[in-house]
């Protein structure tokens, strides 16, 4: 919101109403300051008791207290005179907080961007062997990535673990750049309403079958088998290896990345599974975005 | 007639009691929480014993159930007493406490299970909302009530400060509440983005400076000149300071939303009217702390009063400490870091509950015809075991939060954050254990506290005191 949504009535009803409570302020200590006729003098009691014996006595403001209070209203009137505060008022400073982040935001990116377009020019397995372009991808994965790929881009259940060389979505230094600029979005649809509960069984028995697992039930997987074909080779591929392109992981290397106890993988058959990893592109932009995907592309590509 | 010749001290008596229950309760789940923060595994992995579930509950009940209690307890003793007269309903003050017993209990039980509207202090579904609203209604007929029917002329400045709570809480607490039901315990705010921000801090900072702030002065205008023996300092500085303080308060919510999506002009009041507000603060604590003058010894001997005087200079420190914060820059810093968790126990701890405690201590004898409380060697006890336990806990946090702030801001020569979040939390291990030390020192002394409460009512019959007749 700007200063210039703010209606004329708005504008001056916030006036008015921080300046009758600043003056409202200002009267009333000079009113209680003054001594009025009939009142008892400094230092003796009001006259008033209450509860037996509770009084007050009628002493004047404490000086030092007064100062500090007229301080605060000579600080207030001059800040609201050069900030914006009094509706549309600007102030006479003419400084907004979005101007204040841009003018920050510009010393910043004239301060460090250099650093990041150096790097540009060069393609991820060369950067991905530079000790300084690492480190500086490494801060900025701590930073930004850590949360849910963790410290150690090992991940954690429902975040991909990024240093095993097995990739959802393709793992050229193109598709990891892709990746982290604008985000995807992995989508398992629901099964289990077109499988029935039956069917979810036999697939899941399947699915580890494809995985080589022991606690994978002949019997069932077999009955899995023509279902798989049916409704899970589309994306995850005939023999279940997966397509990079609609980021259909691969089934057959035991690599889970919602659980691979029989429980969880027919739990994301019959709920299916959802997903997000955030585009960063328009956050950190082009050059940071490069170093980063060096940094991830290092994680399984060990300097050769 | 003959109910009309005494004081209703059962209601008093009754949110006494209750006061010290739900402080224990209270501060026992703010201490187990500050514990989990150290050891994250006393969670126990069950849903409803996690920190997200227990904070607003520990807030809650500090708040609400034990300081509400307390200030129930005492304004319906003070209005009374200064007032000279019984109070206005004898049926509505019961239910008023019946009434919030039962909030606090339902509180206990929905926060646990997630049923919250998501705003800070403010968490209870809007059925308990609603109860909420009709309880403090029958509160404002019960207090104002008896101040219509009193017996002397003028108004005591203790139910001046009574007055502007009672009648602030209840807007707040209605303007912020308004929302939609979708179902029995879920509601959206009527408020849009900035703006339910803007209603919530409004609400938030004002529960802060009427519940927290106002009511607690009340309190401390009658027990400090009752437990001192000296009249109030000045008369005149109570008349300022009271205008000054509630209608400064209502503009200072916004500083809790500095650098934020509200618009700028609103962050700038925030923070002018937070700055103003120190002089008004201090009014009050001048006006306490002074009153002692020519009775200064009495602190050597009376653990009662150097509670009251200590939670005053806890009070002072707060009321300086805020408008400090409320500078954006300052508050760039301190902001989103545990330096607000110190400030805030600074005051909660300091000032709310240790006035509270006084009180009590001053309180219960009378309430239940006793000289004094069973032990003054144990309140002696309690009052280092509180001090030393604010203490720890506020500095524990000034250190952690001002690091944070440092940590958070701090960048490598290419740009980048020198901290990621982990490594921010890792140096406040030794913090949170002080933390969490200093609140276990102050949960021990309530239940000295309640050991020597339990000691001096056992057994004791309920006083009975007549109003006096002649009128001054």
């Amino acid at each position: 919101m700007t200063e210039h949504d703010m209606s004329t009535f708005w504008h001056w009803w916030v006036i008015v109403l921080t300046v009758a409570n600043i003056v409202g302020i200002f009267w009333l200590i000079r009113w209680t300051s003054k001594r009025r006729a009939g009142e008892v003098a400094e230092g003796q009691e009001t006259g008033h008791v209450w509860d037996g014996n509770l009084s007050e006595y009628n002493n004047p403001l404490p000086r030092w207290w007064l100062w500090m209070f007229y301080l605060t209203i000579v600080f207030s009137v001059i800040y609201l005179a050069l900030y914006p505060g009094l509706g549309r008022f600007a102030g006479f400073l003419g400084w907004s907080s979005v101007g204040q982040y841009q003018q920050e935001a510009s010393r910043f990116e004239e301060r460090f961007g250099p650093i990041f377009a150096a790097y540009a020019d060069r393609d991820l397995p060369a950067l991905a062997r530079d000790e300084d372009a690492l480190r500086t991808g490494q801060r900025l994965f701590l930073n930004y990535c850590s949360t849910c790929h963790g410290s150690d881009a090992r991940g954690a259940p429902g975040f991909p673990n990024l240093t095993d060389g097995q990739w959802q979505w393709g793992s050229s230094p193109a598709d990891i750049h892709q990746t982290i600029m604008a985000g995807r979005q992995g989508v398992m649809p629901a099964m289990g309403d077109a499988l029935g509960a039956d069917g979810v069984e036999q697939v899941t028995h399947y699915v580890l079958s494809l995985a080589g697992r022991e606690d994978a039930n002949a019997e069932l997987a077999e009955l899995g088998a023509p279902r798989f074909a049916v409704m899970c080779a589309v994306c995850h591929g005939a023999e279940g290896t997966g397509n990079t392109a609609l980021g259909a992981p691969d089934l057959t290397n035991n690599i889970w990345l919602y659980g691979g106890s029989a429980g969880a993988i027919a739990r994301t058959i019959r709920e299916g599974r959802h997903g997000v990893m955030p585009a960063f592109g328009d956050f950190l932009g082009e050059d940071r975005v490069h170093v980063l995907a060096a940094y991830v592309y290092s994680l399984s590509h060990q300097a050769q | 007639m003959e109910q009309s010749q005494t004081y209703n001290y059962k209601v008093v008596r009754q949110f006494a009691i209750m006061t010290i229950v739900w402080g224990i309760v209270g501060m026992a789940v703010g201490v187990w929480i500050a514990a989990q923060l150290v050891w994250p595994q006393l969670n126990l992995e069950i849903e409803y014993l996690t920190f997200g579930r227990l904070r607003p509950l520990h807030t809650n009940a500090v708040i609400f159930a034990f300081g509400g209690s307390a200030l129930f307890a005492t304004s319906y003793y003070i209005v009374q007493r200064t007032c000279q007269t019984r109070l206005f309903s004898d049926g509505l003050a019961a239910f008023t406490f019946w009434g919030w017993q039962a909030i606090i209990v339902l509180a206990a039980i929905t926060l646990p299970l997630g049923k919250t509207m998501g705003k800070e202090y403010a968490e209870l579904e809007w059925p308990i909302a609603i109860l909420v609203a009709v309880v403090w209604v029958a509160y404002a007929i019960v207090f104002f009530g008896t101040i219509m029917k009193r017996r002397v002329q003028h108004i005591y400045v203790a139910n001046w400060f009574f007055g502007a709570y009672i009648l602030t809480i209840a807007v707040l607490h209605i303007v912020n509440n308004m929302s939609m039901p979708v179902t029995m315990f879920k509601s959206y705010s009527m408020y849009p983005g900035a703006m339910d921000a803007m209603v919530q801090w409004w609400y938030g900072h004002n529960a802060v400076g009427f519940f927290l702030t106002a009511a607690f002065l009340g309190m401390m205008y009658y027990f400090v000149p009752k437990q001192a023996g000296r009249p109030i300092y000045s008369y005149r500085l109570s008349v300022v300071h009271f205008w000054a303080l509630i209608s400064l308060y209502m503009w200072a919510g916004p500083h809790h939303l500095h650098y934020t999506a509200l618009p700028d002009w609103v962050q700038s009041l925030g923070m002018v009217f937070s700055l103003m507000l120190l002089a008004p603060s201090w009014g009050g604590m001048i006006n306490g702390i002074m009153t002692l003058s020519g009775a200064w010894h009495k602190l050597r001997t009376d653990p009662i009063l150097r509670f009251l005087i200590v939670s005053l200079s806890f009070y002072g420190m707060s009321t300086f400490e805020g408008p400090m914060m409320s500078i954006k820059t300052v508050n760039a810093l301190s902001h989103y870091t545990d330096w607000t968790i110190g400030h805030v126990h600074g005051g909660a701890l300091g000032w709310v509950a240790m006035i509270s405690i006084g009180a009590l201590y001053a309180l219960i004898p009378v309430l239940f015809g006793r000289e004094r409380m069973y032990s003054v060697k144990l309140i002696e006890w309690h009052f280092w075991l509180s001090t030393i336990g604010v203490v720890l806990y506020i500095v524990s946090m000034w250190i952690a939060g001002v690091m944070q702030g440092l940590m958070w801001r701090a960048v490598n020569d290419d740009g980048t954050l020198t901290y990621s979040f982990v490594e921010t939390l890792v140096p406040m291990y030794p913090y949170y254990t002080v933390r969490f030390l200093g609140g276990l020192l102050f949960l021990l002394g309530m239940f000295i506290m309640a050991w020597n409460v339990w000691k001096t009512v056992a057994g004791a019959k309920p006083a009975v005191h007549a109003v006096p007749q002649a009128a001054h």
